[in-house]
């Protein structure tokens, strides 16, 4: 596939490990921000390429892991409704809430529906006058585009049975609240490259002046990995911090300007609750007051919940990269893909599932002679 | 989830007021749609995410990367370790 397979070659993935052990000269400790990079760093064994003054720590990027549980827990109790037709992308089914998940709604009778696509789910609702269809929106930057136009699109076609609830998060005040903690260990970053092809990059130069931390915009093959921990590496060595596109075929400085502007018109900035971390101020978004009848917060009266987190799962440590899966001690054990005690270990994103998949289990990817599948 | 993909747009439509496009990805296609990015049109490469083209992919960038990487493919080669 263009655009992809070159970017999987293994000499070149060896070239650039090779350049980053020839520049390093001391311990630096950076994060990749989205869970996206995770999984690949972990499945193409990137991290043990690197030479071992450079630590990779995972951060918060993986945006079913930090939707908050009261939120699940809402999710699953309007799920559970009759007249109810609940849209999600597939990540969020096996999410665990306090006791349960999506699945078990669905085993239960509730009418729980997988979408590619938001606009699949505003196709839903014209396709079933008589039920109201809820489709659940989170995700970061990224997925805002498309969860607006889905709002805009229900307005346009008159659809009085369609609603979202919201659970949007946003990547720079993640950044700006691991970077501010006392006990951060985070010198560089790579930042998420689909959140900047929408956003941009322009609001990263702030935090890098503030904090003295280079910040690499990143793309998600194993080249754009390791070209991204590259520069990250040479701006370390040389004391710079600066806001570095290393994914300038799919990002520009100001971003995609259509889509920030129709998000701007569609949710605005929020507090927002980010499971197992806490509130992080501003970090997220609502729909505007002006769309409120789109709002299923509002058109759903859910009773008080009392949501209960597992004792044992330390997934907020992990997300704010403070610790690593395997230092949990339910990990593998009492905590597995199939039984999950946090939804980082269910997620495509997730740091935990990325080690059980790829880390721990004897199926690491080698790096070969050849391209990397 | 913020998975995006690179697609080659091989067709383009209208659907309920939006415009869309048929997108191939490396043999399988799908319904994708444009309204973000008014520039693309056939044979335009875009990255999709969730049904979306965020971005148009530039070939001249993409073609900036790959020298940069003969670039450091060459030094390595000079000054092995």
């Amino acid at each position: 596939m263009k655009f992809v397979d070159e970017y999987r070659r293994a000499k070149d993935v060896h070239a650039l490990a090779a350049a980053v052990r020839r520049a390093v000269t001391r311990p630096w400790v950076i994060m990749e921000i989205c869970g996206g990079q995770t999984h690949a760093i972990v499945r193409h064994g990137l991290d043990q390429l690197l030479p071992p003054q450079i630590e990779l720590v995972h951060g918060p990027g993986c945006p079913v892991c930090v939707t908050p549980l009261e939120l699940v827990d809402k999710a699953l109790a309007i799920a559970s409704r009759a007249e109810v037709i609940f849209a999600s992308y597939g990540d969020m089914l096996r999410v665990p809430g306090s006791g349960r998940d999506l699945f078990s709604v669905r085993a239960a009778g509730g009418e729980v529906r997988v979408v590619y696509s938001p606009l699949d789910a505003v196709r839903l609702a014209q396709d079933n006058p008589d039920r109201q269809v809820v489709f659940f929106a989170i995700g970061f930057e990224t997925t805002a585009p498309a969860n607006a136009m889905s709002v805009w699109q229900a307005k346009r076609l008159g659809l009085r049975n369609f609603s979202l609830l919201v659970s949007h998060v946003r990547v720079p005040p993640a950044m700006h609240a691991i970077l501010g903690a006392p006990e951060n260990r985070v010198q560089g970053f790579l930042a998420a490259g689909h959140v900047c092809a929408v956003m941009g990059y322009h609001e990263y130069p702030p935090l890098t002046d503030r904090y003295h931390v280079p910040i690499v915009v990143t793309g998600f093959e194993p080249v754009d990995i390791m070209q991204g921990i590259y520069r990250a590496v040479v701006q370390l060595e040389r004391g710079a911090a600066e806001a570095e596109n290393a994914y300038g075929r799919a990002v520009t400085f100001e971003g995609n300007l259509p889509a920030q502007d129709l998000i701007h018109r569609t949710f605005e900035d929020c507090d927002r609750a980010w499971r197992g971390i806490g509130v992080i101020p501003q970090s997220g978004w609502r729909l505007r007051p002006g769309l409120a009848e789109f709002d299923a917060e509002r058109r759903f009266d859910v009773e008080s919940i009392q949501p209960a987190e597992s004792p044992l799962c330390m997934a907020g440590k992990i997300l704010q990269g403070l610790a690593k899966p395997n230092d949990c001690t339910a990990f593998a054990t009492a905590c597995t893909p199939e039984q999950p005690l946090g939804a980082t270990m269910v997620s495509g994103e997730g740091a935990c599932a990325a080690y059980y998949r790829y880390g721990r289990l004897p199926v690491r990817v080698p790096l070969s002679e050849g391209d990397i599948a | 989830m913020c998975l995006g993909v690179p697609g080659k747009i091989v067709e383009v439509h209208d659907a309920n007021g939006l415009r869309m496009a048929t997108a191939d990805f490396g043999g399988a296609r799908r319904e994708v749609c444009l309204s973000y990015t008014p520039e693309a049109g056939v044979g335009s490469y875009v990255l999709v995410h969730v049904g979306f083209a965020i971005s148009v992919i530039s070939e001249d960038e993409a073609r900036e990367t790959q020298s940069l990487l003969e670039e450091i493919g060459a030094l390595g080669e000079v000054s092995p370790r």
